[in-house]
């Protein structure tokens, strides 16, 4: 799902953007060192770092595209998709996968036709797989926003997710 | 600078404290494996294929980055380093496309090599592979992900050296790759197409898309003829694909090879390149006299072109108009040699051997033809050259030596010098001196503009008035010259560019070299050598007195910079900037 990034409805977060990146610049910090805050910014502001919030940052710090798009996919705070309304993180630790969470991940990519990163069309949902978030006793477990589903099981699932649609 | 004392596999020596490890085992003659190190691109210890013991460490630490210390005990050759070596490597070689009989890289893939060296026969794990698409999108480079090993030497190369930084590593982990933004095709980024990359790739993960069936169809086809040039660079090299010894000039037995092929004319690139001095030094005096933009930039090489195009679009009306010397060629064959011989422009394949894979795009280039007809229709490099002579089972270093074929094979030592950094300069300078002043020259050699220095200067005496030359090589290079420039710190007359670090020697189509060559050899020095000494031994020496210039002006071209040279031989950039 391509996601239409309008430059004109962003106008004032951009000129935010801007300034940000003056900020940046005038602490006479290196060009590697002001991108991380400045992506952080960004990811804060747009909800995602998309190819053209990424091409003003590299045309204003003066870093190849090529690189801060490195970044942006190497750090998992970062996305370049937006977030839906309510992020789904299914656990992929040790405990919560051998205890069947690959499935679970399967039947919300199949419900909601989103995959593992990726925002649904309606943009109410987005897919994360996390590493493990300590909570093994409760394995395979799943959040959705702040909430949180232990010892879940597969047929559970669409009823849960349903809850969400219907809000 | 202080000196420690230290201790590798028995043999101790005394060595400057700012050593690496690796360094000091090779001035040794102990042989650490490398595979992701490349002396001053990449150092990185990424593939921890240098990995030693030393004496009180836990961990095993890769060599290319550990500095000496004074009473430091290294061992390279243990049960335990031998065993984590193979390891590692059989990891990588896990994840990686091993069809290596098909490669194109077979038998020259530092990855192959070292496989064999480390002894390896099997490899256990069998997981999940990379299966991504081959990006073909590019005239020049394949882009093979599937064949990466993520040593990160084009990444740097690109970005470092080139400033052209369109190369990154993506996404983490096992999906890790490298590649572009957001994951566009390599035709869809700036990329200038230099082929550094590829020069420095270990593997076949980036390489020149190759057009060698093309020239095989054209030479079998008899309505067609085929003509072939050679650029001065691929003379000195091409010798290198058949285990001679580097910068050996090999330009009897490249002619002899090239008609053995098949080719109808063999022609030298290098009387193209007196034709381009002819125009270039025109161009310049004209400029100079009559306040044209200043400084004229050379347009030889189309890798600095793309950068200009697409990073500096403001230095284009710098851009002196001259095509490059293969694409006057082109168009030269495709019209007084087509009158000359009666034969239909149309018929012609004209066929160009350059060091060079950025000369693949811009033969393409719209612009770069007359009457609707390609000035050059097909570039192979010099590594494609040799395969090609391989697969015809031809005795290269066995062949005698034969002459390019007439008028357009008559070349000067001027001509020839185009292939190393300082080269088109000095070339340039023996004929405007000498337009200028009417004097002979009494020593032709500018020594000022030689050499592998990043950025060199000359002040030249013509006549009554002082030249500043600037001669740059590598495009990181040229970035930095010409933000001097807009800064107005820096003044010039006349520069070269050239979009590789060396000149054409050492570009992205010249056969490859072994990072451990790198690290021992100046190869750009070594490949330029061959080319100072064939320019010493011609008797003609400067691109004016080239008797078939002469010849060309008179029966055809009228007078440099005349109106029939634009109309051939000149072109206009394209601003490929935002």
């Amino acid at each position: 799902m391509d996601f239409k990034f309008d430059l004109d409805e962003n106008k004032e977060k951009i000129d935010k953007l801007m300034e940000i990146i003056e900020e940046v610049k005038s602490k006479n910090i290196s060009k590697k060192a002001s991108l991380m805050p400045v992506l952080h910014d960004a990811q804060k502001m747009f909800g995602y770092l998309p190819i053209e919030v990424q091409s003003i940052i590299s045309e204003q710090l003066n870093v190849p595209l090529a690189e801060i798009y490195g970044v942006a996919t190497f750090y998992s705070q970062f996305s370049l998709v937006p977030k839906g309304e309510y992020e789904i993180g299914v656990c992929l630790g040790t405990a919560c996968y051998v205890k069947g969470a690959q499935a679970i991940i399967d039947k919300i990519t199949a419900d909601l036709e989103v995959k593992v990163g990726g925002t649904s069309s309606d943009s109410k949902f987005s897919l994360i797989a996390t590493r493990c978030i300590g909570a093994c006793g409760l394995a395979p477990i799943m959040t959705i926003n702040e909430d949180v589903y232990g010892k879940l099981k597969l047929e559970e699932i669409s009823d849960i997710l349903k809850k969400y649609k219907d809000k | 600078m202080n000196k420690v004392t230290i201790t590798i596999d028995n043999q101790q020596i005394q060595v400057s404290e700012n050593s690496t490890v690796l360094e000091v085992a090779r001035e040794l003659g102990i042989d650490i494996p490398t595979l992701c190190y490349l002396k001053d691109i990449n150092e990185v210890a990424a593939c921890r294929m240098c990995i030693v013991e030393v004496e009180g460490m836990g961990t095993l630490p890769t060599a290319c980055v550990l500095n000496v210390w004074d009473g430091m005990v290294v061992k390279t050759n243990t049960k335990k380093v031998r065993e984590a070596r193979k390891g590692t490597l059989e990891l990588l070689l896990s994840n990686h496309d091993r069809e290596c009989l098909t490669c194109m890289r077979n038998g020259n893939c530092e990855l192959q090599t070292l496989s064999d060296e480390l002894g390896i026969s099997d490899i256990g794990f069998e997981g999940e592979k990379t299966n991504k698409p081959i990006d073909m999108s590019s005239p020049s480079i394949v882009r093979d992900v599937n064949k990466c090993i993520l040593c990160g030497r084009c990444v740097n190369v690109c970005n470092d050296i080139q400033a052209v930084g369109v190369l990154s590593f993506r996404n983490r982990g096992f999906e890790t790759t490298v590649g572009t933004a957001f994951e566009k095709d390599i035709i869809d980024v700036p990329c200038i197409k230099c082929g550094q990359c590829i020069a420095v790739c270990p593997v076949a993960a980036l390489r020149e898309k190759t057009d060698i069936d093309y020239v095989w169809d054209a030479l079998e086809d008899e309505t067609k003829h085929v003509v072939v040039q050679t650029a001065p660079a691929v003379r000195v090299a091409l010798g290198e694909e058949f285990d001679l010894e580097m910068g050996t000039s090999v330009t009897g037995r490249m002619v002899t090879s090239l008609r053995r092929l098949g080719f109808d004319k063999v022609f030298d690139t290098d009387f193209a390149a007196d034709l381009t001095i002819m125009e270039e030094g025109y161009e310049l005096l004209s400029r100079l006299e009559n306040g044209g933009t200043l400084p004229m930039i050379t347009s030889c090489s189309p890798g600095w072109i793309k950068f200009c195009e697409h990073y500096y679009p403001d230095f284009l009306d710098n851009l002196s108009t001259c095509k490059s010397p293969h694409q006057m060629m082109g168009a030269v064959v495709k019209s007084y040699y087509a009158q000359k011989n009666n034969i239909d422009p149309k018929d012609i394949v004209m066929v160009s051997i350059m060091p060079c894979i950025a000369k693949k795009f811009e033969a393409g280039r719209e612009e770069l033809s007359v009457n609707n007809l390609q000035d050059v229709d097909c570039v192979l490099t010099t590594r494609e050259l040799a395969k090609m002579i391989k697969e015809s089972r031809i005795d290269f270093v066995n062949l005698p030596d034969e002459d390019f074929d007439e008028v357009l094979g008559e070349s000067t030592g001027a001509g020839v010098i185009f292939g190393a950094t300082g080269g088109v300069m000095e070339a340039a300078l023996r004929t405007v001196a000498e337009v200028v002043t009417g004097d002979k020259l009494e020593k032709i050699e500018f020594d000022q503009v030689r050499g592998t220095q990043g950025i060199k200067e000359a002040a030249i005496e013509l006549g009554d008035k002082t030249v500043k030359v600037a001669v740059v090589h590598g495009t990181g290079n040229a970035k930095k010259l010409l933000e001097m420039i807009k800064a107005g710190e820096k003044e010039y007359h006349f520069i070269e560019i050239m979009g590789c670090q060396g000149g054409c020697v050492t570009g992205g189509g010249q056969p490859h070299i072994s990072a451990k060559d790198r690290m021992t050899k100046n190869v750009m020095a070594e490949r330029a050598k061959g080319l100072y000494s064939e320019d010493t031994a011609k008797t003609i020496r400067k691109s004016h007195e080239n008797p078939m210039i002469k010849k060309i002006y008179e029966e055809f071209l009228g007078k440099p910079n005349g109106h029939k040279s634009h109309e051939l031989l000149h072109t206009h950039y394209i601003n490929r900037g935002e």
